[in-house]
């Protein structure tokens, strides 16, 4: 599996590490059933799913991926944006 | 469908046979059912019937199981013809007397992530939750051939976890005396004691030098497909259907009871319905709206060509997480860590394969001889604590049975009993009281056995 950094083009997986699906964080506020949802609950798709990689052993960025998890096809690739910190840092 | 070669066990003729016999005759009104001879004669096996066929061509043996058309209404039916729903549908029978129940499988039994494992069979968990359900497990498949008539080449040859420094000793002496207060086997050997047993491993490697084991000599591997077979001859030796190339397709509700499912071959009434799909429980849940903490992840196995004895226990390996051993046919088998991203494609990615080879060199180099034949994958679902669920689920009638990670084909006895314990009687198993759907909202008996958290992606 090759994985498409915006910055550095297709690279091999081993650059990569997983982050997991990309979902949006819920307000600090937003209480423990939004939290639980966020934190355990998972669509958990057999098709595309957005996820988070970070090119570690590369370039160093964040990439929000769109990915076939049935096929590993790499359907999409993009930095991540500043505001995607709060739910997306490891 | 039905299997080749015979199969060997000798046991006493019990009075269930001949009732079981009556049922074959009763649904199936051919001639010669499924299960029984050309005499219409329970099928069983055992040595005296091999020496038979062998002398008479084998030609008596028949399908090891009816093949029926859905019938439009049961009284439970099970989704998945895995280890799981075959041998839930088995306990239904077995121990709560309900055969009016189908298993509904969208491939062919046995064709899932059941005959894709390798095969390990142990009950050295140990934090409470799992440590009373895996020992209940190894006490059932103690006894299971004779229970199934069935020979599922169960090997209680033992396991031995290699540690490498005392950080890992400590970690094993622990484990061993939770398994021992669990009522199971372990002992800890000495680097002295575990060279007198298994020589050929690498005992002064520079970066991971092997200095003793944990051993549970209970532990060891069974056949997986015949485990499949076994519970599937013996769940329809009791009148259970066991209905394949059926897929469910949507989960009926009506007021917020199950009331069916729609399958590839009809709807199907039903007020009682078991979820048992594996690496598929998101996808069947959401069928009825639920959504799972559950992330599917491809888990990748291999197998060398066949050799003459060199290994023969279960081995584990803590660097690098390899598990190895020896099947009966000679070949190694074996396998380390998942392939650490969202997967549902039954096949794995070159670092983990890259990653599994220098494991085994670094563990026993000889291995390098070997020529690698094949290897596979298959999909888990991953709960967050990285143990299972057996519970209710929010619709009345609707059950679940998922999150078995990588170490469900150990758990297939305990995980039917439990399942058929808990649909039969509206109850949790004592075993499985612990196996909550609620812990990780309420955060309550998680079981995060490896503890890294109780977070996707981390087990
Ligand atoms: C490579 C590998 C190695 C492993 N090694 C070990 C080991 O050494 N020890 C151990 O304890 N465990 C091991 N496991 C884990 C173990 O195999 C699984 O946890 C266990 O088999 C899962 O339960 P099951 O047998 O019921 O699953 P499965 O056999 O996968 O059964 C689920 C069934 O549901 C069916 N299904 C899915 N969706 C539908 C639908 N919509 N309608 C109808 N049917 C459906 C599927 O076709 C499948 O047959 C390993 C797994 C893998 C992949």
């Amino acid at each position: 599996m090759r994985i498409t950094c915006p910055l550095c083009g297709e690279r091999d997986r081993r650059e990569f590490t997983y982050r997991g699906a990309a979902l949006d964080a819920p307000a600090a506020d937003d209480g423990a059933e939004a939290w639980h949802s966020h934190v355990h609950l998972r669509q958990n798709p057999a098709g595309p799913l957005e996820e988070w990689w970070h090119h570690q052993q590369g370039c160093g960025s964040w990439i929000r991926v769109r990915r076939d998890t049935v096929s590993h096809v790499m359907l999409a690739s993009a930095l991540a944006k500043p505001e995607d910190a709060d739910g997306g840092s490891a | 469908m039905s299997v080749k070669g015979a199969q060997t066990q000798s046991a006493p003729l019990r009075s269930w046979d001949w009732k079981a016999w009556r049922i074959a005759v009763r649904l199936n009104g051919t001639i010669r059912p499924a299960g029984t001879d050309a005499l219409g004669v329970v099928m069983r096996f055992s040595g005296w019937r091999v020496l038979r066929e062998g002398l008479s061509g084998n030609r008596g043996w028949g399908p090891h199981w009816r093949d029926p058309d859905p019938k439009a209404e049961y009284d439970a039916v099970i989704i998945g013809g895995g280890g799981h729903g075959l041998a839930t549908a088995y306990y239904l029978a077995k121990d709560h007397g309900m055969t009016n129940i189908a298993v509904l499988e969208r491939g062919y039994l046995g064709g899932g992530n059941v005959g894709r494992n390798t095969t390990i069979v142990r009950a050295n968990y140990y934090l409470p939750g799992n440590s009373e359900f895996y020992s209940h497990s190894l006490k059932l498949w103690e006894g299971l051939e004779q229970d199934l008539n069935y020979n599922a080449m169960m090997s209680q040859r033992g396991i031995l976890n290699v540690f490498h420094n005392d950080a890992q000793r400590d970690a094993a002496v622990r484990r061993a005396n939770a398994i021992i207060n669990q009522g199971d086997d372990a002992e800890i050997l000495t680097r002295a004691q575990l060279r007198d047993m298994v020589p050929q491993l690498n005992y002064d490697g520079n970066r991971f030098p092997i200095q003793g084991a944990l051993l549970q000599r209970r532990a060891g591997t069974a056949r997986h497909d015949a485990v499949a077979w076994g519970f599937a001859r013996a769940a329809d030796l009791r009148g259970v259907d066991l209905i394949q190339n059926c897929e469910v397709t949507g989960i009926r509700t009506e007021g917020g009871r199950v009331t069916g499912v729609e399958t590839g071959r009809g709807t199907i009434r039903a007020k009682t319905v078991a979820m048992a799909a594996a690496g598929r429980s998101s996808q069947v849940a959401a069928l009825a709206g639920l959504t799972l903490p559950i992330e599917s992840y491809v888990l990748q196995a291999f197998v060398t060509e066949g050799l003459k004895p060199i290994i023969d226990h279960v081995i584990t390996f803590a660097e690098g997480h390899l598990y190895i051993s020896q099947s009966d046919k000679g070949g190694l088998v074996f396998g380390s860590y998942l392939d650490l991203y969202a997967s549902y494609a039954a096949r794995g990615n070159l670092p983990m394969v890259e990653h599994t080879m220098e494991a085994c060199m670094a563990m026993m180099p000889a291995i390098g001889k070997a020529k690698l034949l094949r290897g596979w994958g298959g999909i888990m679902d991953m709960t967050p604590d990285g143990s299972p669920i057996i519970d209710r689920t929010p619709i009345e009638g609707l059950y679940l049975n998922a999150g078995w990670c990588y170490g469900g084909f150990k758990a297939t006895p305990a995980s039917g009993q439990c399942y058929a314990h808990l649909i039969a009687t509206g109850r949790p198993h004592d075993a499985a009281a612990g196996f909550r759907l609620d812990r990780f909202e309420t955060g309550r008996g998680l079981m995060d056995e490896e503890a890294t958290g109780a977070q996707h992606n981390l087990h």
